[in-house]
């Protein structure tokens, strides 16, 4: 069995977002990249499978659709544990483009399990991993928030409405992950972070894809009131102004 | 030319979301001076069907089951694709759900139509054809181009007023096909809890954090819940530390929902817990400290201990109710 885990990267959650050139694009100044919560928690998931060797798990590798600044959030994925890793070099435009290169990163290696993100923290698609499954002709299962294997077969917990719901998934499939695959990010070690030096990255041609979307502006969220205040010795003040002022009651 | 909206049924049941969709695709078509067509795919009565029709859809096409079994995204997918196909669609639009999130990319690579999801508002303008999507975890708006003549939108929860336009549609019925339905997936074991409202529906939400100090104490905040018939949400800590289930947690990495009112209580409204409910239409916060971030989030507040304030809000509401 192989795992192919896809990352992207993403601002850290506090990094004030700014835009530059007229709000045509992110101000990249300053910004720390960190994987995507997601994906590092894919990634986890996909190594504790492994580590238990009666799974069958041969090999855990990354893919990442970016250019070369990109490659120290891929040397992270190796530190944490993958043990190869694939880079198409290509910057991202929209999640059509970027599936299409992920798709390349599979006809050029076979996996049997390829995870993804349910979605990027930066542009909030959730459009990758489905795009990808659809391009390959593959099944795939949609927030999943448990994965393992059993005598060799493939066992997806998703969440429905209002309960849970197990399948079994045909191999090779793409898991789109969410909250619960795994319960921490596992860390780099320093062994970890010695041996990333010397993991191979592969480089891979870029499709010839183009985006069906483009981004043109960026504009702040709108502010929003300030905060009105009922006294703490009061809070009916507060239900009559919910029930008469905002009319949500 | 035509908008379709897909319309998800739980059950064999329409949800406010569904309601929602089909007065925005009303709405849009009437932009583009097309018709608008609903799309139900199940086992779906004619009188849940017709309830479509209160928000002025004219045409719906139902697809009884047929060959399946159970939500599979890839068969789903070719039905949408196809139907969107045959009725020359120019878009079509889906909900930002699990199920929609997991529909449109698919339907976006067969029909090859560019797909923006999480909108939030009817198109900035026709020509180029821009939406406008929340992005940065609701910290920033894009406005998107869609260069394809073919387009899908996915719509943010809650986003839209419903808008009674009554018509009496015509239905049209006809079995699922598929020359050869994609056998991927397997469901083996279905656990459901019910009764309670859903945190994705709830329109209103009494949610708590680490103020709350203990597990405890979360009893007066659960009863403000159900008087207001809404469901209980709590930040991530809350949930890590096991004091309510996972299902509850919102923020960036847990559930992101845009109910008509929010409650923070005892939660300090830090960025990844906000990603997750600032698109919420007012947010009321209870906290001890003034000076808590959640307070520039909230249009209301009270600046007070959680464990005298929840319980009078209580009375207050029993009050407001008798
Ligand atoms: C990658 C990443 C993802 C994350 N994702 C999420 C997420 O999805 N959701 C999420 O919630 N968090 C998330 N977090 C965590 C987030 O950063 C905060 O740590 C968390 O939201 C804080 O939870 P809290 O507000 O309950 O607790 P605290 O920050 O401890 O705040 C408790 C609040 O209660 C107030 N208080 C104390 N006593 C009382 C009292 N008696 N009465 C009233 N108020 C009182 C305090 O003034 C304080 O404001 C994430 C963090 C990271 C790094
Ligand atoms: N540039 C990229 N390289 C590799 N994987 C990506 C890239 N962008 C997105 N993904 C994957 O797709 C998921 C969802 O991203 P998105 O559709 O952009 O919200 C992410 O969690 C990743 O698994």
């Amino acid at each position: 069995m192989r795992i192919l885990v896809c990352i992207s990267h993403v601002p850290d959650t506090t990094t004030k977002v700014k835009f530059a050139e007229n709000n045509t694009r992110l101000d990249q100044t300053g910004i720390q990249w960190v994987i995507n919560p997601w994906d590092e928690l894919s990634l986890t998931r996909a190594l504790e499978l492994k580590d238990d060797a009666g799974n069958g798990v041969e090999s855990v590798s990354v893919a990442h659709v970016g250019p070369v600044s990109a490659e120290p959030t891929i040397r992270k994925a190796l530190a944490i544990g993958a043990d190869a890793a694939f880079r198409v070099d290509a910057e991202p435009r929209d999640a059509y483009q970027v599936a299409a290169q992920l798709k390349k990163i599979f006809e050029t290696a076979a996996f049997d399990i390829i995870l993804c993100g349910i979605e990027s923290s930066d542009y909030n698609g959730s459009n990758v991993g489905s795009m990808l499954a659809e391009m390959l002709d593959l099944p795939s299962v949609s927030a999943i928030s448990g994965l393992r294997i059993e005598n060799g077969a493939i066992i997806v917990t998703r969440e429905i409405d209002g309960g849970k719901e197990q399948l079994s998934v045909e191999v090779p499939f793409v898991g789109i992950v969410q909250k619960g695959i795994a319960k921490e990010p596992r860390i780099a070690s320093m062994r970890g972070i010695m041996q990333a030096r010397t993991k191979p990255i592969q480089l891979i041609e870029p499709a010839p894809a183009e985006p069906l979307t483009a981004i043109s502006t960026f504009d702040p969220p709108k502010p929003r009131a300030a905060c009105k205040f009922a006294d703490p010795e009061n809070p009916a003040q507060l239900i009559e102004w919910l029930q008469n002022e905002a009319k949500v009651l | 030319m035509s908008v379709i909206v897909y319309t998800e049924n739980w059950d064999g049941k329409f949800k406010k979301l569904s309601y929602e969709l089909v007065s925005y695709a009303v709405k849009l078509a009437e932009m583009l001076q097309t018709q608008a067509i609903a799309l139900s795919i199940g086992d779906v009565d004619d009188q849940e069907l017709k309830t479509l029709g209160r928000y002025g859809i004219g045409r719906i096409i139902q697809l009884d089951r047929g060959p399946l079994s159970h939500f599979d995204s890839q068969a789903y997918a070719r039905l949408i694709a196809d139907t969107a196909s045959k009725e020359n669609a120019n878009v079509l639009i889906m909900a930002n759900n699990n199920a929609g999130k997991s529909l449109a990319p698919r339907v976006s690579v067969r029909l090859k139509a560019a797909l923006a999801s999480g909108v939030n508002q009817l198109p900035v303008s026709l020509q180029p054809f821009l939406v406008s999507k929340r992005v940065f975890s609701g910290n920033a708006f894009a406005q998107m181009e869609l260069k394809t003549d073919t387009r899908i939108l996915t719509l943010a929860q809650n986003s839209f007023d419903l808008a009674e336009n009554p018509a009496d549609p015509v239905i049209e019925r006809s079995v699922a096909s598929l020359e050869a339905p994609p056998s991927g997936t397997r469901v083996l074991d279905i656990q459901k809890q019910s009764g309670k409202t859903l945190l994705t529906d709830a329109e209103i939400v009494v949610s708590g954090g680490r103020g709350m100090k203990t597990p405890d104490n979360w009893a007066p905040l659960v009863e403000l819940a159900e008087l207001l018939g809404g469901a209980t949400a709590c930040s991530r800590p809350v949930s890590d530390e096991g004091w309510r289930p996972h299902e509850e947690h919102t923020g960036q990495t847990g559930k992101i929902i845009a109910p008509n009112l929010y409650f923070a209580i005892g939660i300090s409204g830090a960025t990844q817990h906000l990603a997750g409910i600032s698109s919420s239409k007012y947010i009321v916060a209870i906290n001890s400290d003034k000076d808590a971030p959640i307070f520039e989030a909230a249009q209301y507040g009270i600046v007070g201990d959680a464990s005298k304030v929840l319980p009078a809000l209580v009375e207050a509401v029993k009050k407001m109710k008798s």
